[in-house]
């Protein structure tokens, strides 16, 4: 049956794009922020203090590092601070990092536009273009930064530029300041304290898993363990309304593919009602009819949804590895939001299963009413026709 | 001695403004090995009745006793089994399973009953001898002419050995040759196998071989000659 394989293809190639820049979405932000998962000092997120930090600890890093799905760990310090430089004042957010490890995570070194990027126990500031260009220096000139530190010290520094970065989300492009981790324990005056470990996995499918992982060997008391959803709603919430927009476009598709099948079904059964009529008469019971009649269309069904499937994989498989590249408007909201436009398509095995099955149900259904005439019709009625 | 026996049948149908009494009081036997015509002009209720006593219809009264059984009594799953086992069915329109070959549309009938493919073998490759149509065996239907589907389908309601087979005007499709041979054909399976013919029929020809002829008027037998 034509239509279920063509419904097949139909619902696998929207869930694919769908499904494909939700990974785009959800892989651009977490390697910019948050990463997957972050562990920070239990009660941090809900009160971002200096204090509410913890000790930098190898062998916790390490315990992380031995999850078979963490990819990389980053040890950071953050906290708030002005920047000044002659007259001019901005709050920034300061962010201590492990210069190379941070790169490995979120290729920061690309993304600078002069200057150079961070060495291992830099005593210099990377600094984001907006902030920049409003503090009015650029790369060889210093900023003063001026903060809280550990315990209400007065954190203060002055830091000579090394380089100027573009970041793709604008927030992040009017305030980051990033200097080596060392140099923000000294600034801030915590000793060996960070904010958070922000971990990266190989993908976003072991969240729940290693969270659990996590879970098993850290402190409840001492740390707390966040996923990106909860350290990033808007993009959670981003999501979700869009998938419910998706839902419902695949809700009308699914009536459309539904009335198709059941469509084809009923031409199919009201052509062969005589022939049944003929079976019935000469000794064929209904029931037995009506149970070859609906094994006949889920063999047919389901010899049309592995059709459909088969056919969707290598389109899909061609688009995942080319993803359609965007332009317009819809590009520049994706870039303002850190994402790359592409219309990336994903072959998560998951989403497969999903919509074959739904049609296979849809199909089964549409199975029913052949069983339902079978069981109905009055024979002499049927010859007749 | 008799197998069939119609005791006082009625057929009134509701079904329009009036109703229309269609079989009215029709008594009756057959006996074993008849070859009998039902004839009448239109409308008189050779179709009513024929459907009757294949048990595709319910009679408004009276009784149809077959071997004893009276199958009025008979719940649908039962009737439909006592169809198999003790009616063939020959149609106007032939109504062969398109998608089945010849020898599958014969075969058909005793894989319900349950008969091993040797045997089903055997009876298929028996019964398109006699009919004339053994090099067709694997053809489907549509490859037919009328004459010809229509002699599968005499093999087809003989397949299952019933007791008596019902052919509701079985020459009204063909031309007169194909009548002529459907006819000798019937007849001489109507020996071989012993099999009781009741057939209805418009056609003079075919009331000519009968060798008992029923005649019906406004549902009632007027005349019965043998
Ligand atoms: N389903 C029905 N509902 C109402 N009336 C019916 C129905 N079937 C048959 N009749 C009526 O019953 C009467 C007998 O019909 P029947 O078909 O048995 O006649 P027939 O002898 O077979 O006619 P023909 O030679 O034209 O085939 C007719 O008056 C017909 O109109
Ligand atoms: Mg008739």
């Amino acid at each position: 049956m034509t239509s279920v394989y063509l419904a097949v293809v139909f619902a696998l190639f929207m869930r694919s794009m769908q499904f494909g820049s939700y990974d785009n979405m959800i892989e651009n932000s977490v390697k910019l922020s948050t990463g997957h998962i972050q562990i920070h000092k239990n009660g941090y997120w809900n009160d971002k203090s200096i204090n509410n930090t913890f000790a930098n600890d190898e062998s916790i890093m390490k315990k992380i590092n031995s999850i078979e799905e963490v990819t990389t760990t980053v040890p950071r310090l953050e906290s708030f601070a002005l920047a000044s430089s002659g007259n001019f004042t901005k709050g920034t957010l300061v962010i201590g990092i492990n210069p190379s490890l941070e790169n490995k995570l979120n290729e920061l070194a690309d993304k600078i536009i002069s200057g150079e990027y961070l060495s291992e126990n830099d005593g210099s500031a990377v600094v984001a273009e907006k902030l920049a260009e409003y503090l009015h220096v650029t790369v060889g000139d210093t900023i003063i930064l001026l903060g809280q530190g550990y315990h209400g010290i007065t954190a203060a520094g002055a830091y000579h530029i090394k380089g100027i970065l573009k970041m793709p989300v604008p927030e992040m492009n009017k305030q980051l300041v990033y200097l080596s981790l060392p140099e923000t324990q000294y600034l801030y005056a915590t000793g060996d304290m960070v904010t958070s470990y922000s971990i990266i996995l190989s993908s976003n499918d072991y969240l729940d898993d290693s969270i659990e992982k996590l879970k098993s060997f850290l402190d409840e008391k001492e740390y707390e363990v966040m996923p990106w959803q909860t350290m990033n709603r808007e993009m959670v919430q981003a999501i979700e309304g869009d998938n419910a927009g998706g839902i419902i476009m695949l809700a009308i598709l699914y009536l459309i593919i539904g009335f198709g099948i059941f469509g084809t079904v009923m031409m199919m059964t009201i052509e062969r009602k005589k022939e049944f009529a003929v079976l019935v008469a000469i000794g064929m019971q209904r029931s037995k009819l009506a149970w070859i009649v609906f094994l006949e269309s889920l063999i047919i069904s389901s010899i049309s949804v592995i059709i459909g499937i088969i056919l969707s994989i290598p389109l899909l498989y061609y688009l995942h590895l080319n993803p359609i590249p965007l332009s317009g408007d819809l590009a520049k909201t994706l870039e303002q939001f850190g994402v790359e436009a592409i219309l990336p398509f994903s072959i998560d095995s998951y989403f497969f299963f999903e919509q074959a099955a739904i049609v296979f149900v849809l199909s089964v259904l549409a199975a029913l009413y052949p069983i339902f005439v079978i069981n109905k019709f009055t024979v002499i009625k049927s010859l007749r026709d | 001695m008799s197998i069939i026996k119609v005791e006082n049948l009625v057929k009134i149908y509701n079904s329009g403004a009036v109703p229309v009494t269609a079989v009215d009081g029709i008594n009756v036997e057959f006996e074993k090995g008849e070859f009998t015509s039902i004839v009448g002009p239109s409308g008189c209720g050779k179709t009513t009745f024929l459907n009757m006593l294949g048990g595709l219809d319910e009679p408004s009264k009276g009784r149809i006793v077959i071997d004893s059984i009276d199958i009025s009594k008979l719940k649908s799953k039962q009737l439909i089994d006592f169809r198999l086992h003790n009616i063939g069915f020959v149609f106007q329109a032939f109504n062969l399973i398109p998608v089945l070959t010849v020898k599958e549309n014969i075969e058909f009938i005793m894989q319900l009953q349950g008969i091993s493919a040797e045997e089903r073998e055997k009876r298929v490759d028996v019964l398109l001898e006699q009919v004339g149509l053994l090099d067709r065996k694997n053809d489907r239907p549509n490859k037919l002419s009328g004459g010809q589907q229509q002699r599968v389908a005499v093999a087809r309601a003989l397949a299952a050995k019933p007791k008596f087979i019902l052919a509701d005007e079985p020459t009204a499709n063909l031309d007169s040759k194909s009548t002529e041979n459907l006819l000798d054909i019937m007849l001489k399976l109507n020996k071989t196998e012993e099999t009781t013919f009741i057939f209805a029929t418009h056609d003079n020809r075919v009331m000519k071989k009968a060798r008992r002829l029923l005649v019906l008027e406004d549902g009632k037998i007027i005349k019965d000659e043998k």
